[in-house]
């Protein structure tokens, strides 16, 4: 990826999602995150992963962020009521996470890539990557992909159970 | 050519803007959007690893990736409404019925 475009969607990416995590009003942080979602699509389209960014836009950005715009609307939570938006413990978070960035950005350059594997860019190239990963997902992932399904299903029966009315 | 160590910092630096919202912020919905952002700080870091190792690996863990945080924001706004509709608050520090 040209350097150029990497420092737009990295500095986009996190000027964004700062935005929203300090953001008073929720609609505006959900937007903020659906924003930077796009960036991030993006950036894995410049990473060579097509089918990955189709499924950020339309799952992340399409399905869950819509969910959470509608659990606020239905909570109608326009503001956050009581005024502050911090909790008051907010200097230990803010200190847990410069100490751990300090701390991974250390340890960061002590990464080393492994051997290497067989799909190259080329490779996928030819045989497109939406193919080549569902022949990959049907294969030697059927088992992973047959528990991610159950996983969905409980989150369904679990989400009607918790948020249904009792009286209907 | 953009190095890995790139994606890396900035991999790193997206995981702790979402700690640091999810350690601060007082509303539930406000903590669920942290939890978003690292996981995709997480998924950021597996796509740019399985590219520089020419691998499929990381693709893989990312699809499963986005289908577990589907199913567990599902859950936890399901809760959320729950909670809420119970009269209780959508604010963590006022949820302290079972404080002793």
């Amino acid at each position: 990826m040209n350097p150029i475009v990497f420092g737009y969607l990295a500095a986009a990416i996190l000027l964004l999602s700062l935005l929203a995590v300090t953001n008073k009003n929720p609609v505006h942080a959900i937007l903020l995150v659906i924003v930077m979602f796009f960036h991030m699509a993006v950036m894995y389209i410049g990473l060579g992963a097509e089918f990955l960014a189709a499924v950020q836009v339309i799952v992340y950005a399409g399905a869950i962020l819509v969910l959470f715009l509608f659990v606020v609307f239905v909570l109608n939570i326009r503001e956050e009521t009581g005024g502050e938006r911090f909790s008051s413990v907010w200097p230990f978070g803010l200190s847990i996470a410069t100490g751990l960035l300090l701390l991974a950005v250390i340890l960061s350059g002590k990464v080393r890539l492994g051997a290497m594997g067989p799909y190259t860019p080329q490779v996928i190239a030819a045989e497109t990557h939406t193919k080549i990963l569902g022949r990959v997902l049907y294969t030697d992932y059927i088992l992973p992909f047959e528990i991610s399904s159950l996983i969905l299903l409980v989150a369904v029966v679990g989400a009607i159970t918790l948020a249904g009315r009792e009286d209907r | 050519m953009v190095p890995v160590q790139w994606y890396v910092w900035l991999g790193l630096a997206l995981f702790m803007v979402g700690v640091f919202g999810f350690l601060t912020r007082r509303s539930i919905i406000m903590m669920f959007l942290s939890i978003e952002i690292m996981l995709n700080a997480v998924n950021l870091l597996f796509v740019a690893f399985a590219h520089f190792l020419n691998d499929l690996r990381g693709h893989m863990m990312v699809i499963f990736i986005i289908t577990v945080a589907a199913a567990e924001a599902a859950m936890g706004l399901a809760i959320l409404v729950s909670v809420v509709r119970n009269r209780l608050s959508a604010h963590v520090d006022e949820i302290k019925q079972m404080k002793g």
